[in-house]
């Protein structure tokens, strides 16, 4: 090591051909270069979403009053929920299809609990860019499946909500749920 | 740079004098657009679109930043705080209408300043990182055109953020987090509300910084010309200022008399009915559309309804729509002919009426509803336009034979002036 009185001038080349203020120069630029990396961090994380957002709490839906081939829309953590009471023909239309054979396959019994295959209930958002499908709604056009449909870019879905025809690319999606009681489900 | 013969900065007055010592901020006008900026003296009306873009942004800078004086981002009164605007602010409902039209009218003067780039050549060397900058600008102004749009939390303005930032929903595996993200939820709420007034708010200044750089890019070679041809000599230019600064004045009077015509007699001819009514997350309206100067692109991410391999329709859709501004990146490298002025490129000439109209048709495809034919016409539309940059444009640029340029600039216009 130098001392005082052999000290290096800054600029001397040791023998490997580095010299100290390399050191010192990578050294202290690597330091910033971590600090303003984890500066950055939360100035990134401040976009998510914050905790009162994410607290929104599950919600619990009465399901008395709906009757067979009712559907409501009620609204779960800031978006659309639609709950729906399938008829038996409308079982029978969701149970005929090859599930294979779908965009997203997947069978009525999947996207319902078991023992409650007449309650399908999905979240009221297209899986293409967000929008609200209609079907749900006394009166909506139910699209060419009976389900529902998406009147921003012509998603057709089933009875099921299962994609059929159209832009989507998913069937619409199906919270986590549970049955409080007999009539009462909880979301969430 | 500029020209050695470009006049030379010489206050006269001594305060100015002594300015020009301690902060040279009148000389660096003066270069810039003042009478020390020689300019092709052969420019057309065509030209004026640069400084009308300026003008639009100032426009836009003025009426934005009285705007925020009344308005609150915040969901539960935001439409309320735009009413409040329109009924109760003194002269609010002209200040609203004014930044509302200026952005169509800010859109109008910059697409005519593009498709003039684009037939005469401006974007070929030595002009290249010009259009480049161009492009950045233009991008910028789609992020905060798209922004503000959002800010009057309207039917339209809800829809409108949440179909758009559901396009970064279609990226694989990280699209729904990075929309979760943009948005600050799970669907546009207060938090989307309050950043996008926050990024509208800024990136107007970020554009303006870039339009310095833009034009700085432009002094180093000199403004381009109907002819295409270099400037020879001291007789192919005029100075900035009396000569352009006329024009553009007269130009400007144009454009304000249009702008104006349609603020008064008009405001809302192009604005959608359904923004008048306040967002509801419950309920999405029958007909989705942009505004009008997104059209062409929204017919573009449309245009796809079917998978090609493992890649869904959405995220092609998504993957063309970028892909169609992207592009336009790569055209001073795409467009080999060394022949700048469409003028003198007969082939060149007719490809690029073909391509107006095919932005025609595909702007008028993205304002009409999702359904046949505008679907199978806005996919060979959007065929056309890729087409058009991708195998066209090179193609014409090698095969063609242009016409005979004039040697100079001058000659070119005592040419014509010689047959008048």
């Amino acid at each position: 090591m130098a001392t005082l009185e052999h000290s290096e001038t800054p600029g001397e080349v040791a023998g490997d051909g580095v010299r100290r203020r390399d050191f010192i120069n990578i050294a202290a630029v690597s330091f910033a270069g971590v600090g303003a990396a984890t500066v950055l961090l939360p100035l990134i994380n401040q976009m998510n979403p914050s905790a009162d957002v994410l607290a929104l709490a599950s919600i619990e839906v009465d399901l008395a009053a709906i009757k067979e081939g009712q559907a409501i829309k009620t609204i779960f953590r800031k978006q659309p929920l639609f709950v729906r009471h399938l008829t038996a023909a409308e079982i029978a239309a969701a149970d005929k299809v090859d599930a294979a054979s779908l965009r997203d396959p997947q069978t009525l019994e999947q996207r319902t609990l078991a023992g409650k295959k007449q309650w399908l209930i999905t979240m009221g958002v297209c899986t293409h860019l967000g929008c609200v499908p209609l079907g749900a709604g006394e009166g909506e056009v139910k699209g060419e499946f009976g389900g529902y449909f998406c009147p921003c870019h012509g998603s057709h879905y089933d009875t099921a909500a299962r994609i059929r025809k159209g832009p989507a690319p998913k069937n619409l999606e199906v919270p986590v749920y549970k049955f409080a009681s007999d009539t009462v489900v909880q979301v969430g | 740079m500029s020209f050695p013969w470009a006049n030379h900065y010489a206050p006269k007055h001594p305060l100015m004098r002594w300015l020009d010592e301690k902060l040279p901020l009148p000389r660096l006008v003066y270069n810039a657009v003042g009478a020390g900026y020689p300019v092709p003296r052969n420019l057309n009306y065509f030209w004026n679109f640069g400084v009308l873009s300026g003008a639009a942004l100032g426009i836009q800078l003025i009426t934005g930043i009285i705007l925020a004086m009344h308005y609150a981002a915040n969901g539960l009164v935001a439409f309320d705080s735009v009413e409040h605007i329109m009924r109760d602010v003194n002269s609010g409902w002209m200040l609203r209408y004014a930044h509302a039209n200026g952005a169509s009218f800010f859109f109008i003067v910059v697409y005519l300043h593009i498709f003039r780039g684009l037939y005469y050549g401006s974007y070929k060397a030595p002009r290249e990182m010009v259009w480049l900058l161009g492009l950045v600008i233009f991008l910028l102004m789609m992020a905060t055109a798209f922004m503000g749009y959002v800010l009057p939390w309207g039917q339209m303005s809800f829809w409108g953020a949440k179909v758009i930032t559901g396009l970064f929903g279609a990226i694989p595996v990280v699209g729904g987090p990075i929309q979760t993200w943009l948005l600050g939820g799970f669907a546009p709420d207060n938090a989307a509300l309050n950043r996008f007034f926050s990024l509208h708010y800024l990136l107007p200044f970020v554009i303006a910084a870039v339009i310095i750089l833009h034009i700085w890019a432009l002094h180093i070679p000199g403004s381009n010309n109907p002819t295409g041809v270099d400037v020879k000599g001291p007789q192919d230019t005029v100075p900035f200022h009396p000569y352009y600064t006329a024009k553009d004045g007269f130009g400007l009077g144009v454009f304000l008399l249009l702008y104006c015509g349609m603020l008064f007699f008009a405001p809302n001819y192009m604005g959608h009915p359904d923004n008048y009514i306040a967002a509801n997350p419950l309920s999405t309206p029958a007909h989705i559309v942009p505004e009008w100067y997104f059209w062409p692109f929204y017919a573009i991410l449309r245009a796809f309804t079917f998978d090609i391999w493992f890649i869904p329709a959405k995220l092609l859709g998504v993957i063309a729509m970028f892909a169609s501004i992207l592009l336009l990146f790569f055209l001073p490298w795409l467009d080999k002919s060394p022949v700048r002025s469409g003028n003198y490129r007969p082939a060149f000439k007719k490809f690029f009426v073909l391509l107006v109209i095919d932005v025609l048709i595909l702007g008028y495809c993205g304002g009409a509803p999702a359904e046949e034919p505008y679907v199978m016409i806005s996919q060979l539309a959007a065929a056309y336009y890729f087409a058009h940059f991708l195998i066209i444009l090179p193609i014409v640029s090698k095969l063609e034979k242009p016409l005979p340029l004039p040697n100079s600039i001058t000659e070119a216009v005592l040419a014509k002036s010689g047959q008048a």
